[in-house]
């Protein structure tokens, strides 16, 4: 109990730590490297709720894949360095309003209306099995084959497209692009 | 496991994507030839419009409840594939005449008709979410496809206002799943009417209300409609002012009257003041324009203001079967002289991208009279004058208003129709009374298909009643 407590307390920091970095990082690469960070840590929180299910897929997909993908973004069009001028006057103004709502509100919910003797039910010792796995598995290809399929349908499509908006076309060689 | 009865049910859209698939591997041999494309793909439709009309009668549900096929969504995949099929004649000449022919063109347009089908038989909000995306996606390609400044700024447009309201979608469906611990409509339905009313789920079907209100282009959720239906190419934006309109409405319909007629004392209202918005709004704004595209745009908003007051009295069950029947007969009325009108805008329409201000509609009465007359049954119909079919639907969706006790509605409906008259009669003055010369393109797809719909307007309207009764019997598997 007290290791997971420990555990948990150091991954909060590290998380919090890390999401001020990605906001606060004038360069955009260590802006993503930071959330990539920040993805871990989340993941780890899943592993500790009991869902190794989403913290794998949380590890592949977001932190792999799409951040993968962020990265190449950002140097491809060589953004890496934040031009200050592009900025808008009202941003910071309006975050500072919202920030406090924000505060406020989870202020007044913490001390006001949390129920600080509740009991919190852990989750079901079986779901942190292989056999959760096995059945989401048995899930996705009986009850929900058919979005299933239609979304490999619905890639297909999103994969098409990007193909032909980015193709050069042949009547447009030699032009300005 | 899916048995053989869950592929009946779904057969025709199954059959039509495999066909698509093939399509877009064969198109690559076709290089030159990209006609044979475009009538492979009105072969493919033409092919699911046959085994639509096979599947006349049969009501089942399959794949473990997330799809249905009943009368309703037969007749709305019946409505979506001619659609289709009127969407490949209009395009046919007009991206060769603007040299932007490419054969994805036709595979895309296909995938989005498949959408379009599953969502009418959607029967779980994971479907009818999955099935959005899939109509939606292509529209979003199509309507930047001619990559000029204007194409790519409707698409991007279309596409940032589109992923936002899925956004409102997806929201609204955790939100439902979090008040009823399903995702299946009929098991939303169950849980909804043996417990107490809850906020959560009010909340969820209002933001999929939100989510559906941008895609069918209603007031206050219009506002990318005229941009994007001005800037995409003009036959990319009469199938798409038709075919996601159709398809928006017809899972609008399903979703509430299925899952949500428990809370149709709260949506009542809320679906009244937004077709009362949109029937203003829609009609005064239309008058100031003079873009022919633009116009169209606004008479395409207005009208969906007077196809959603069919909606409003959907939790009464004395008058929603007429009322579904009524808003049912007004799609195909629409989706008819909408797609007419269309093409004459796209037979006047330069390989330049003019000859489309209501200007250049002057003097067509004189040179070439079939189109002026055919344009003319179109804008009589869109303002709702008799004999066309336009008329005859908008009597039936007063007479659906007025019988759910909505009189100030039908009033509304209207006025706004007097108020639309005027800038619908301006395109026929300007053709018949006014000096010009226009050369609108000439080519026989495009020809049929303005004097096909023109006919079919002023004939369905001769014998509406065959009609609403084929609309009646598309009931909902409930």
């Amino acid at each position: 109990m007290t290791i997971d407590l420990l555990l948990f307390l150091t991954l909060a920091l590290v998380a919090v730590a890390t999401a001020l970095g990605m906001v606060t990082s004038k360069n955009t690469v260590y802006s993503a490297l930071f959330l990539v960070l920040n993805f871990a840590t989340v993941a780890v929180f899943y592993i500790l709720l009991g869902a190794p299910f989403i913290a794998m897929s949380q590890i592949t997909v977001y932190a792999g894949a799409i951040m993968v993908l962020f990265l190449f973004v950002i140097m491809l069009l060589g953004t890496e360095r934040l031009n200050s001028a592009n900025i808008l006057p009202w941003q910071r103004p309006l975050a500072i309003i919202l920030a406090v709502i924000l505060t406020v509100e989870a202020g007044y919910l913490l001390i006001f209306k949390s129920n600080p003797t509740a009991m919190v039910n852990a989750p079901d010792a079986s779901i942190n099995t292989i056999g959760s796995l096995q059945s989401l598995g048995m899930a996705l290809f009986t009850d929900y084959l058919l979005p299933f399929e239609a979304t490999s349908i619905l890639l297909l499509v999103a994969m098409v497209g990007a193909i032909i908006l980015s193709k050069q076309d042949k009547n447009e060689k030699g032009g300005a692009k | 496991m899916p048995q053989p009865l869950d592929f009946a049910t779904l057969q025709p859209v199954i059959v039509l994507s495999v066909w698509t698939c093939v399509l877009l591997l064969l198109d690559v041999f076709l290089i030159k030839r990209k006609s044979i494309t475009a009538v492979l793909t009105a072969f493919g439709l033409a092919l699911t419009l046959g085994l639509t009309f096979m599947q006349v009668g049969a009501s089942n549900d399959g794949f473990s409840g997330m799809v249905v096929q009943d009368g309703f969504s037969t007749f709305i995949n019946a409505l979506q594939l001619v659609g289709g099929l009127l969407g490949v004649a209009v395009a046919h000449a007009y991206i060769k005449r603007t040299g932007s022919e490419r054969g994805e063109y036709y595979t895309l347009l296909l995938f989005s008709v498949i959408g379009m089908m599953l969502m009418a038989q959607s029967n779980d909000l994971i479907m009818v979410f999955i099935a959005l995306e899939l109509l939606s996606i292509p529209l979003y390609v199509l309507a930047a496809f001619t990559r000029n400044t204007e194409s790519e700024e409707a698409g991007i447009k279309y596409f940032l206002l589109g992923a936002f309201s899925t956004g409102f979608v997806v929201y609204g469906i955790a939100l439902v799943y979090g008040a009823t611990a399903s995702t299946n409509l009929h098991e939303i339905v169950a849980f909804a009417s043996s417990s107490s009313p809850s906020l959560l789920l009010t909340i969820g079907a209002a933001l999929i209300l939100v989510g559906f209100a941008f895609k069918v282009a209603v007031v206050p959720f219009h506002m990318w409609t005229p941009d994007v239906y001005q800037g995409a190419p003009t036959a990319v934006t009469a199938f798409m002012s038709s075919g996601a309109k159709v398809a928006g409405f017809a899972a609008l319909l399903r979703v509430f009257s299925v899952a949500f007629p428990n809370i149709s004392m709260d949506m009542a209202p809320v679906l009244a003041a937004i077709s009362a918005l949109t029937m203003i709004v829609g009609n005064i704004v239309a008058v100031s324009q003079t873009n022919i595209k633009r116009m169209l745009a606004y008479s395409s908003i207005a009208h969906a203001g007077y196809i959603l007051m069919a909606f409003v009295p959907y939790g009464d069950a004395q008058v929603s079967a007429d009322a579904i029947a009524s808003g049912l007969f007004y799609l195909v009325a629409y989706m008819l002289t909408n797609f007419g009108a269309w093409a004459v805008v796209i037979a006047l329409e330069t390989k330049s991208g003019s000859g489309l201000e209501l200007s250049d509609y002057s003097g067509l009465a004189k040179k070439y009279p079939a189109i002026a007359a055919a344009m003319t049954i179109f804008m009589l119909s869109l303002i709702g004058f008799p004999p066309t079919l336009g008329m005859v639907g908008k009597f039936y969706l007063f007479r659906a208003a007025l019988q759910g006790g909505y009189t100030t509605l039908a009033l509304i409906g209207v006025i706004t129709s007097l108020v639309s008259a005027f800038y619908y009669l301006r395109v026929i003055v300007n053709m018949y009374m006014r000096e010009g010369d226009p050369t609108p393109a000439r080519d026989l797809w495009l020809d049929l298909t303005w004097s096909i719909t023109a006919i079919a307007t002023v004939v369905v309207s001769l014998a509406p009643q065959f009609l609403f009764v084929l609309a009646s019997t598309a009931v909902m598997l409930k």
